[in-house]
């Protein structure tokens, strides 16, 4: 897994709240038995017509946006628990996702692919969000080992909450499995103690 | 203090915990299918590594496989190879695989229960997110992604964070013709989709309790439409009886074992909740849904509420709705019935007794999609599959099918379809489709009406 240390980038917002992993890669696009390649429909039916052209208005088809953060409204990531949804995010290029509140499937998902999900308060996400629009190319920093995401320009800066464990993953770029397998002697012992 | 149902289940599972607080969670019975499982047996095969125990996991094909002339190879090149990527999968890791063809094989979470292979106080993972429709057996079960699949093949646990606990009682005696369906949609819309968020939730109360398994698996089922990672309900006689006698449940002696142990499967009076929530089953009626998240839900004789926000004008504006709107009346073009929410014996029971002797509207294309082999072979037992055909209804081979339109069965842009799944997003049943949740019978009734109706009248 790629590590994740400090980030200072620009960003792409998404202002709807709910977006639900069906918006994020549609059903029809899961029959990739591989984990490469789902970047390319991302937000499919987004970002393009029936006929596979672009819909101009969409931000990821707005050359004014770019960077490696996504920022998107609460409850980012609702619904089914296809881990396509966090592939096809950091296919696309992107490190982080802001958002004031994050489906937990999701967020599990994003954190076993190196995916940072930042929760920050309703009030920052509204101060990002008008940065952006004012700004197109405003940066904003993502410090894993502080725990603090800044938007410098503004002077704004916030904590961000994540399990302590799974900081220390992602920072080493360790993943679940080692760790799990690594038990494997003391999960037989459970497991004779279960009867 | 005394504990909750979940707490005694989760306590009995750890293995162990990690500084921070994470637990590891071992993992009694793991289920999986042909979508979300390709990567996590790649993973496998990169570290060299078998699956831990082999007999604890069950697989099926049912998202990406037709509902139509299952005998025949599948045409769809993506979708065959999808599927026959599981067939060597199971076989090379040495999995018990109830696939096509196979008359166990059918939607994941109607086969587990049908089985038996479900049973109370078990842990119950699988990569689909509806795998909270297992906790009806009081058991702990939720969805999970591809990368947990890989770590229950690799060592039977999972690391996960312990969720808050919420319990929501709905006392009380639901009306005619309100069901399941109609009491978990009236719950969210209360909730909102993002209100179960870091919880599980225990269902209690006495209108919970007089529900079937089927209702409770309804109502469990959807669960995950609020945000919560899953939903349980205590196993009580209801739950005993449905499992007594079934393919994998425990026989003679280890029944009886089994029995004292479910018995004690419920949460202590002085347990302690983060949330609680009431609700009475008199003020539910039949419930539809009028936007694009199952939070978005109202009564059949309610109006779409005014509110303000891009999301909610977005939703509206892509259902064709306005706020004061009644959705009584709204023509429909399609009428699907079927999924891990409503596909079950009952569900089909109910839809044939009420279009028996009708017909659906000529304009209007309905299908009825049974939840496994074993209901579809049922329902022909009973004769409901030519009660449908006689109504007019399409009655298909088993699948999750127009639920999330992986296969052919999806529906067209801008049409309306009223369904019996789970999921109302945008595109869920294909680009552009317009879906309306509802109960099997509401469904049924638009399709014979050809437009919304509320079928008490």
């Amino acid at each position: 897994m790629q590590k994740f240390t400090l980030l200072r980038t620009t960003a792409v917002p998404i202002p709807m709240e709910d977006i639900d992993t069906d918006q994020i890669i549609p059903a029809r696009f899961l029959k990739a038995t591989t984990r490469e390649g789902f970047g390319d429909n991302l937000f499919r039916d987004w970002r393009y017509q029936a006929d596979n052209t672009p819909k101009p208005d969409f931000v990821l088809n707005n050359p004014a946006y770019s960077g490696k953060v996504l920022v998107a409204g609460r409850n980012f990531g609702c619904g089914s628990s296809r881990e396509h949804a966090a592939w096809a995010i950091a296919d696309y290029g992107f490190r982080a996702v802001v958002s004031s509140f994050f489906a937990d499937i999701f967020k599990g998902n994003a954190l076993n692919n190196g995916l940072l999900p930042v929760q920050v308060s309703p009030d920052f996400l509204h101060q990002l969000f008008s940065g952006i629009e004012q700004d197109p190319g405003i940066e904003v920093e993502i410090d894993l080992e502080t725990q603090t995401i800044r938007i410098p320009s503004k002077g704004l800066e916030e904590t961000f909450p994540i399990d302590p464990y799974k900081r220390v993953c992602l920072i080493n770029g360790f993943d679940d499995i080692d760790y799990l397998i690594s038990l494997k002697d003391q999960i037989a012992e459970f497991e004779a103690s279960m009867g | 203090m005394g504990k909750t149902l979940f707490e005694k289940i989760w306590d009995g599972h750890i293995v162990t915990s990690v500084e921070g607080g994470m637990e590891v969670v071992y993992i009694d019975r793991h289920f999986i299918h042909e979508v979300t499982s390709p990567q996590a047996f790649d993973g496998l095969r990169a570290r060299n590594i078998g699956v831990f125990r082999p007999k604890q996991t069950v697989a099926t094909a049912d998202h990406n496989v037709p509902t139509k002339d299952q005998h025949l190879p599948i045409r769809e090149a993506l979708s065959r190879h999808q599927v026959e990527t599981l067939i060597h999968n199971c076989a090379d890791f040495g999995l018990e695989l109830y696939g096509l063809g196979h008359p166990y094989q059918g939607i994941v979470h109607v086969i587990g229960p049908e089985l038996g292979i479900t049973q109370p106080g078990m842990t119950i993972v699988c990569g689909d997110s509806h795998t909270s429709t297992h906790g009806a057996f009081g058991c702990i079960a939720f969805g999970i992604g591809t990368s947990q699949v890989e770590q229950v093949f690799a060592s039977q646990c999972l690391l996960q964070s312990r969720p808050k606990r919420m319990r929501i009682n709905v006392e009380g005696q639901l009306g005619k013709g309100v069901y399941a369906k109609d009491l978990i949609l009236y719950i969210i819309a209360q909730l909102t989709a993002a209100g179960g968020t870091g919880y599980f939730v225990e269902y209690a109360g006495s209108a919970i309790r007089s529900l079937s398994m089927e209702g409770r698996m309804t109502i469990c089922n959807m669960s995950i439409e609020m945000g919560a990672r899953g939903g349980l309900v205590a196993p009580d006689q209801t739950t005993f009886d449905y499992l007594q006698g079934r393919q994998f449940a425990p026989q003679g002696a280890e029944w009886e074992n089994a029995l004292a142990y479910w018995k004690t499967l419920y949460s202590d009076e002085d347990a302690v909740f983060d949330k609680e929530y009431h609700f009475r089953a008199e003020d539910i009626e039949p419930m539809v849904t009028y936007g694009t998240n199952p939070g978005m839900g109202l009564g059949i004789s309610q109006v779409i509420p005014t509110e303000t926000g891009q999301s909610f004008e977005k939703s509206l504006e892509y259902m064709g709705f306005k706020p004061g709107e009644t959705l009584a009346g709204k023509p429909i073009q399609h009428v699907f019935i079927g999924s891990c929410t409503n596909s079950r014996i009952e569900d089909l029971r109910l839809v044939a007794e009420f279009v028996k002797g009708k017909k659906k509207a000529p304009h209007v294309s309905a299908m009825v999609v049974p939840g496994s082999q074993q209901v579809a072979a049922q329902a022909k037992a009973e004769g409901i599959d030519r009660i449908l055909e006689e109504a007019g209804f399409d009655f298909r081979e088993p699948g999750c099918s127009a639920c999330l339109g992986m296969n052919e069965d999806k529906i067209p842009a801008g049409a309306y379809c009223v369904s019996t799944s789970n999921r109302n997003f945008e595109g869920r049943q294909g680009p552009g489709a317009r879906t309306i949740l509802a109960s099997p019978l509401m469904a049924a009734a638009a399709a014979i009406a050809g437009e919304i109706v509320d079928f008490r009248k």
